[in-house]
């Protein structure tokens, strides 16, 4: 399998002085394209921050990250924008949705926000993510009237939209019941199958992370397993 | 951008009563600007309607004659003119220019006049006037005579004199009966009172007298030429310009009303000025509500921001879409209170109509159009900071909040 991504020697210090947490201290990681990932390991261990680093939200302190061919630390602000908007989907445990906006409006929403509009296309495609989630019924609902584990369907159709190589999830059945937790992971279980897209997801949960093809454990801010 | 604009605009609707609120707000602050506009405005009309109205807008006045006095070396005086005997200073050529100061354009009205003093006679009664000769059909031109009128009728003609209220009071003389004038010049002529007006200014009505211009010719022995040319002007305003401008053409001394103002053009100046610091007031306002509304709001949506960052919005989409609620408040806020104010104004009496002791709004003056596009720009420059602050959220921590 081909590498999708590759950090070597990444840092991440918070602060400075007596007060300076360093949080990966000297992080090496390899994913393959096409894989589904666990990202284990205690609370407070780094895995958010790993999950923003990756996802060009946050810089490293130090270390290099190569996605796709491209170095994501020498690139500024702009460029990281357009790059995540093609090649990285997110879900996160908390504030996902757009409270203001329908099911559709925010699946749809990376597409728009790159064509400058709402295009019939996007909303076709939109359309059917939301099916496939299991949200037929749900399509022009505000989510503000979602329950947790549609909002997280839908975070997971908006993470899709623009079929980007790597969604990056973290925490994303934190806080759903036993039943919706799975029925989120059998989900994009099925877009890994079916779609070969790269899938890393921080989780507390066993049984989440034997869902998933491999474990990646950190612990003192490197990757132990 | 369309997307922008659309997320923007559900911005505003998904809060109704915040962005009511809002939008009120910024009304008032039109309104404000709309209804001093009108009032300084209709002020500045008023004033100048009362003051200047019943003036000449651009005088020309033939050059008064030198004293005839022949003094000696020593300072004796050696000879005086008699009345009568030195001419009336005239402008001799008045007919030829006449109809070139009409031809210049935004002069509404030319009025050659032949003005002198006299005496009226009735009977043991004897009033002193000062006697105007004006074309008969340009009585109005000036003055509005016509709508002075409370006996008879303004037309002079031949034989006909008009006379003020209590001029015709002080010499018990009533429509159709007739009065002895005497001209400082010694001329004397028999007419008809066939007109009395009443202004409310005593000098006018109690020491004025129009006759028509022949008459005047015939009273102060002047076969050809007048004494006087009063021009009035389609905007007053524009007195001096066209006063310069009669000037060039003609060569006379034609003098604008605002030679002899200075002190009222100063007043209406410091009224002027004192309503763009009212209206830049209620501007500052505008400006300060709508920033920090949007201030607040953009505190409020930190996590949304963030989610719409990592999704990836660039900085210039979150700037566009907080600039352009901004935009969008200022112009619904704009156009309301116009709409509040042109009808707050529609009560009022027309400018035509203003009375003492109403206050001279002048809905034409409201400025509308000024007030919105003011208010627009004043609303995108006070969401700037705003969207600015919006654009650096960091979505980190904005989502992990
Ligand atoms: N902005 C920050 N400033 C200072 N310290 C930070 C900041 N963000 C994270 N940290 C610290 O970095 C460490 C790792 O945090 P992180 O959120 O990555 O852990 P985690 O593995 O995701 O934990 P959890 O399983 O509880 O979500 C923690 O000790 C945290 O306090
Ligand atoms: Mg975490």
């Amino acid at each position: 399998m081909s590498a999708l991504l590759e950090t070597s020697e990444l840092v991440k210090t918070f602060g400075a002085g007596d007060t300076a947490t360093r949080v990966l201290r000297g992080l090496n990681l390899r994913l393959s394209t096409g894989e589904m990932a666990a990202l284990l390991g205690p609370s407070g261990s780094g895995k958010s921050t790993l999950l923003t680093i990756l996802g060009t939200l946050m810089k490293p302190t130090s270390g290099r990250y190569q996605m796709l061919g491209h170095d994501l630390i020498a690139a500024d602000d702009r460029e990281l924008t357009v790059f995540r908007n093609r090649h990285i989907g997110f879900v996160f445990q908390f504030h996902n949705l757009l409270p203001d906006f329908t099911a559709l409006e925010n699946v749809i929403f990376p597409t728009a926000v790159r064509e400058g509009r709402e295009t019939a296309t996007a909303r076709a495609r939109g359309r059917d993510l939301l099916v496939r989630m299991g949200l037929a019924d749900r399509i022009d609902f505000p989510t503000a009237n979602l329950s947790g584990g549609q909002k997280q369907r839908v975070a997971v159709a908006r993470a899709l939209m623009n079929s980007p190589e790597l969604v990056l999830a973290d925490e994303p059945t934190g806080n759903l019941d036993r039943a919706s937790a799975l029925q989120v992971m059998e989900l994009i279980g099925q877009i890994n199958r079916d779609e070969g897209t790269t899938f890393l997801i921080s989780t507390h949960d066993e049984k989440i992370a034997a869902a998933c093809q491999r474990q990646i454990v950190v612990a003192d801010g490197l990757v132990t397993g | 951008m369309l997307y922008a604009l659309k997320i923007a605009a559900r911005y505003l609707t998904a809060n109704l009563a915040q962005t009511a609120l809002l939008v009120t707000g910024v009304a008032v602050g039109v309104f404000i600007f709309i209804f001093m506009s009108a009032l300084i405005g209709g002020l500045a009309e008023f004033i100048l309607a009362r003051t200047v109205g019943d003036m000449a807008h651009i005088t020309i006045e033939a050059e008064s004659a030198d004293p005839a006095l022949l003094i000696s070396p020593k300072g004796q005086v050696l000879f005086v003119a008699e009345p009568g005997r030195i001419r009336t200073a005239t402008l001799a050529e008045a007919a030829t220019w006449l109809p070139l100061i009409a031809a210049v354009p935004g002069v509404k009205a030319v009025s050659p006049q032949i003005t002198g003093a006299g005496f009226l006679t009735r009977g043991a009664q004897v009033s002193q006037v000062s006697i105007t000769g004006v074309e008969p059909g340009r009585e109005s031109a000036i003055l509005d005579l016509d709508g002075y009128m409370v006996e008879g009728s303004a037309r002079l003609g031949s034989g006909l004199i008009v006379l003020g209220r209590e001029l015709a009071d002080d010499l018990a003389l009533s429509l159709g009966q007739s009065v002895r004038v005497q001209s400082t010049t010694g001329s004397t002529m028999v007419l008809t009172l066939s007109g009395i007006y009443q202004t409310g200014s005593r000098g006018m009505d109690q020491a004025r007298a129009f006759v028509s211009l022949s008459s005047a010719r015939t009273l102060f022995a002047m076969p050809q030429g007048v004494t006087r040319i009063e021009i009035k002007l389609d905007d007053l305003n524009a007195a001096d310009a066209t006063a310069l401008r009669i000037r060039a053409l003609t060569g006379l001394d034609a003098v604008s009303w605002t030679e002899g103002a200075a002190q009222l053009m100063e007043a209406l100046n410091a009224q002027a000025q004192t309503g763009y610091f009212l209206k830049g007031f209620a501007l500052l306002t505008i400006v300060i509500g709508v920033a920090s509304a949007l201030l607040l709001s953009t505190y409020r949506r930190r996590p949304e921001i963030g989610i719409m960052r990592a999704m990836g919005a660039g900085r210039g989409f979150v700037v566009f879409v907080f600039v352009t609620q901004g935009a969008l408040v200022g112009l619904l806020g704009g156009v309301t209170g116009a709409v509040l104010g042109y009808l707050a104004l529609l009560p009022f009496p027309s400018r035509e109509a203003f009375r003492p002791g109403t206050l001279p709004l002048d809905i034409t003056q409201g400025s509308y159009g000024l007030a919105i596009t003011l208010t627009v720009i004043g609303a995108i420059l006070a969401s700037i900071l705003p969207a600015r602050s919006a654009a650096r959220v960091d979505p980190v921590t904005a989502i992990g909040q």
